[in-house]
């Protein structure tokens, strides 16, 4: 005989501005099965969780139903307190009277009878529930990371410093990602390189880490703990094991004319190449799609010079199959595309330049050794105009969002430049100043004050190249409430900040979401910020929000102690809501195994004492069932059933609303 | 024969008459017949929208309406200002529920919106996709063109289907004649418009810049498909050069006169003797005189002979 106990609860005001909670717990108690009915201000405070245990130990209770907020919410709390109590878990349900009754109604009577009959379902399914155990699911302790910049390498660091295997995996021949592309970082104008390339080196040499560079993510398949991952090895042409980064190959390669990915596109690099003298690891690649020998098969110089006979031509794709237990997506961004801008020169005005072909030309390392030299000519600009928001805040050609990295390299731009080009002229057009973070407003204040950059505060209509070669950019002052127009000689495109092309693709693989702009879902935007809808990845990084280095560093730190909390327990705990196959209604037409998105479904031989088949039905993995219920629907001999929401169970809750 | 209708306008009566001319000249080269609205009226142009807004939707709206009565599905507007009302007023009819029946109480007509209405470079691409292209003789190899499309040719994102930024809708049939076209800064800046009256003196100042970029460019002429565009950068271009601002006795040419030379057309058909700021010069490099032809061909025969 049921003993269910009914706990309604008013969530401050939340349920109970609208819900008369007394009284359903009145009309709950009368419910057949129903032997304790009561209400409180927070069921799900320790006042609350002690009054279940009591009447869980005191009545006997068979099961129990909290009518509060969403499952999503609270269940797990509620199902701890049962278990706390004896009760199995799962012989505890909740009815929805928040989201689903009293915020989306104003009338009491009328949500206060929807909330009895809300409560009346769950008794009714609740009555029908049975015990159920979690799935232990062993757990493959190694991480693969996916992306080799700045937050890659924190979180294989870190994960590795726990004593974890990681696998970095990055698309590029180095890792260092765009951080090893900066000149200084702001707020303190550290050099960028002075500060990655020792955790680059020690990324590399980590005894714990697997360095995979130049190497894609072609499939993903499996679940938490138990991933198996495709890994494409891209054909370098140069035998890592040989190769001792002597770099006689590309001082003599002939191709030198190749514009340099690293640079921005505003040096040069050789056909056979490494990005940057401080790559990591330090051994080039061929570029196949310009190197004369793969393409005509004409030259061979690379292969003659190398004194350790490490070029080999006909090197090809290789794919590695591995398994981890969890992902750490760190893919990153890139800057749009100011092309779309029509008005400033779409694309095609030379000295009109981005934010990282500014950070090369400042950088000690880039193209032009540290000088400020606009790209036409090669000449000192006198005047420089950077333009904040390109592509950010416009909901009409570009992002509607703010690309929140911009106003602070913006203000270091200008203040790089002041710092080499003494008598040179920084005007930084913005719509507004937002320097939020430790030493961030400072920093934009020393710009102004100390380095003597003029911020106007307004939009460029157009910019357009003078027959003289000065570049007119034409704006409004919105402070002096006048148009304005400067002759300039270089401009600087704050572009927006914007997700990997091609990023959806390794989301779609993992099972991870992404919103409108392609931009990677955290679980939950303030509890769950680096885990995602699929259990076992997570997000450090670019790739879920434009960040800048701290806050990229920090969350890439988040991931691995998340990693480090999973690879912690030897086995895995997962919810028991699994679909199950009744094998005596089983016709094994196979129509489950063909619908299952996640490959759940399998043959399974039953066999008489002798050992011969007699029957093949359908069986359902356990460890990698997710619940979905899609061959529930499909089965056509109403053989399948899935735990925790049965047949049984739902017309249950269907016949008591009449 | 394909047949369209045709809205003139005032401009193209008056001030505009070599662009009524052009694409008359074109149309039957084309083999498209023009079939004038009947009873058409003003558009209401600039004037209309700065007195009563009733007024300025009800003036295209009894085009429009006359257009769908005489079963024209498509109209050609050639004045840029006149094909921005009357897609304007489709484009408003369409979004605005009650806005038609106010509409028709005031005009006195019905009108569904099956009305489509084309500007001159959508009407002259059309052409050249309909065999106009294989009737381009003369290359006009040499001539380095400005495209100018001012406000109404790229601005309104539901009128114009162009980049508003930077427009290209006359660029292939310019390229299509063998001209250059010159890369300028100016194609979408302002020409002062309707302030050619009442403030001469700003349109002189908006309009000196844009010959200015042109000329830096390299351009021989300015080719444009609006009548006052046309009347700012040629009429006014005198005054420019009186008042000591600029010289620069810089031909402005519409798109479908441009198209007519290539075409082989007559200057005279076309209306290029009727320019402020001299045309012919340029157009007898493609188009030599009577004159001057038999003179060539005089010499030439002197030549064989």
């Amino acid at each position: 005989m049921a003993r269910i106990g009914v706990f309604i609860c008013h969530c401050g005001e939340n349920i109970g501005r609208t819900v008369d909670c007394a009284a359903v717990a009145q009309e709950s108690a009368k419910l057949p099965g129903v032997v304790v009915s009561l209400d409180y201000k927070y069921m799900c405070s320790d006042p609350g969780q002690q009054m279940i245990k009591n009447a869980i130990a005191e009545q006997k209770l068979t099961g129990v139903v909290v009518a509060a907020c969403s499952p999503r919410m609270h269940e797990t709390t509620f199902r701890r307190a049962a278990a706390e109590a004896g009760l199995n878990p799962y012989l505890l349900e909740m009815a929805n009277l928040r989201e689903h009754c009293s915020w989306v109604h104003e009338d009491r009577p009328i949500a206060t009878g929807k909330a009895v009959d809300l409560v009346r379902v769950m008794v009714e399914k609740v009555k029908r529930n049975r015990a159920l155990y979690p799935i232990q699911v062993n757990v493959e302790p190694t991480a693969m990371v996916v992306g080799g910049g700045i937050a890659g390498i924190q979180a294989a660091l870190d994960i590795a410093a726990g004593g974890k295997k990681v696998i970095l995996v990055e698309k590029s021949p180095s890792i260092g990602g765009h951080m090893a592309r900066l000149s200084e970082t702001f707020p303190t104008l550290d050099c960028s390189q002075c500060i990655l390339t020792p955790r680059m080196v020690e990324a590399a040499s980590h005894p714990n880490i697997t360095l995979m560079t130049y190497s894609e993510v072609e499939a993903v398949d499996g679940f938490i703990g138990n991933f198996e991952v495709t890994i494409r090895k891209k054909a370098r042409y140069v035998d890592p094991a040989k190769c001792t980064g002597c770099g006689s190959c590309y001082t003599k390669c002939p191709q030198k004319k190749i514009p340099s990915e690293f640079d921005a596109l505003l040096g040069k690099r050789s056909a056979i190449y490494t990005p940057f003298p401080q790559a990591v690891p330090n051994k080039p690649v061929i570029d196949a799609e310009h190197c004369t020998m793969l393409t005509k098969g004409k030259c061979g110089v690379c292969k003659k010079i190398c004194p350790r006979d490490a070029i080999n031509y006909e090197d090809k794709d290789e794919l590695v199959k591995v398994k981890v237990g969890a992902i750490v997506l760190a893919t990153g961004f890139e800057l749009w595309d100011h092309s779309k801008y029509g008005e400033y020169g779409g694309g095609r005005l030379v000295d009109v330049i981005d934010g990282f072909q500014f950070e090369r030309l400042a950088s000690a390392s880039g193209p032009t050794a540290g000088e400020i030299r606009r790209p036409s000519d090669g000449q000192v600009p006198h005047t420089v105009v950077f333009i904040q928001c390109c592509g950010s805040r416009d909901e009409k050609q570009g992002m509607a969002y703010c690309s929140k990295i911009c106003c602070m390299y913006t203000a270091k731009h200008a203040m790089l430049y002041r710092h080499k080009v003494h008598d040179g002229r920084a005007v930084v057009f913005y719509m507004d100043i937002r320097a939020a973070g430790k030493g961030y407003d400072e920093f934009t204040r020393r710009a102004i004050e100390s380095d003597g950059a003029e911020y106007v505060r307004g939009r460029v209509s157009r910019i357009y190249r003078r027959a003289d070669g000065k570049l007119i950019v034409r704006g409004a002052d919105t402070l002096a409430g006048r148009p304005v127009s400067i002759e300039a000689d270089l401009v600087v495109l704050a572009d927006a900040v914007v997700p990997r092309k091609g990023g959806e693709k390794l989301a779609q693989m993992c099972g991870v979401g992404y919103d409108t702009n392609g931009f990677y879902s955290e679980a939950h935007p303030k509890l769950r910020p680096v885990e995602t809808a699929a259990a076992g990845v997570f997000l450090a990084g670019a790739c879920q929000a434009p960040k800048d280095i701290p806050d990229t560093v920090a969350q890439a730190s988040a991931c691995a102690a998340k990693v480090l909390g999973l690879f912690a327990a030897p086995k895995l705990e997962r919810e028991p809501i699994v679909a199950r196959v009744n094998q005596n209604l089983c016709v094994h037409c196979r129509a489950c195994i063909n619908t299952c998105p996640y490959g759940a479904t399998q043959d399974r031989e039953i066999k008489d004492r002798q050992g011969n088949v007699v029957k093949v039905v359908a069986e359902v993995n356990e460890g990698l069932c997710q619940g979905c219920g899609t061959c529930v629907a499909i089965c056509r001999s109403n053989a399948i059933d899935l735990d925790g929401f049965t047949d049984e169970q739902i017309f249950a809750e269907i016949a008591t609303l009449e | 024969m394909n047949s369209i209708g045709y809205y003139p306008g005032c401009s193209l009566s008056g001030g505009g008459i070599e662009l009524d001319l052009s694409i008359r000249g074109l149309a039957q080269l084309a083999e498209v017949e023009l079939r004038e609205i009947d009873d058409w009226n003003c558009c209401g142009a600039t004037a209309a929208h700065n007195l009563d807004h009733n007024l300025a939707i009800a003036l295209p709206y009894r085009i429009l309406a006359l257009a769908e009565k005489q079963g024209l599905g498509e109209v050609l507007a050639p004045c840029a200002a006149c094909f921005s009302r009357l897609k304007g007023t489709n484009v408003r009819l369409e979004r605005s529920g009650d806005l038609k029946a106010k509409m028709q109480t005031i005009v006195d007509l019905p009108y569904s919106g099956s009305v489509k209405i084309l500007s001159i470079t959508e009407f002259l691409n059309r052409l050249m996709e309909l065999g106009l292209a294989d009737k381009l003789p003369k290359k006009l190899t040499g001539l380095k063109v400005a495209p100018y499309y001012g406000c109404l040719l790229s601005r309104g994102e539901d009128i114009v289907s162009d980049d508003a930024e930077s427009p290209s809708a006359m660029e292939a049939a310019l390229r299509a004649t063998g001209a250059e076209v010159v890369d300028w800064n100016f194609a979408t800046e302002c020409c002062g418009g309707g302030f050619s009256m009442s403030l001469t003196d700003a349109v002189l100042d908006l309009s000196n810049a844009i010959l200015a970029d042109a000329k830096a460019a390299g351009a021989d002429c300015i080719v444009t498909g609006c009548p006052m565009c046309h009347s700012n950068l040629d009429m006014r271009q005198l005054k420019i050069q009186s008042s000591g601002m600029g010289q620069y006795d810089m031909p402005v040419l519409y798109l479908s006169e441009v198209l007519g030379l290539a075409a082989g057309m007559g200057c005279d058909q076309l209306g290029l003797n009727r320019h402020f700021i001299p045309a012919m010069a340029l157009a007898h490099r493609f188009d030599p005189p009577p004159q001057a032809a038999e003179t060539a061909e005089a010499v030439s025969d002197q030549r064989s002979n």
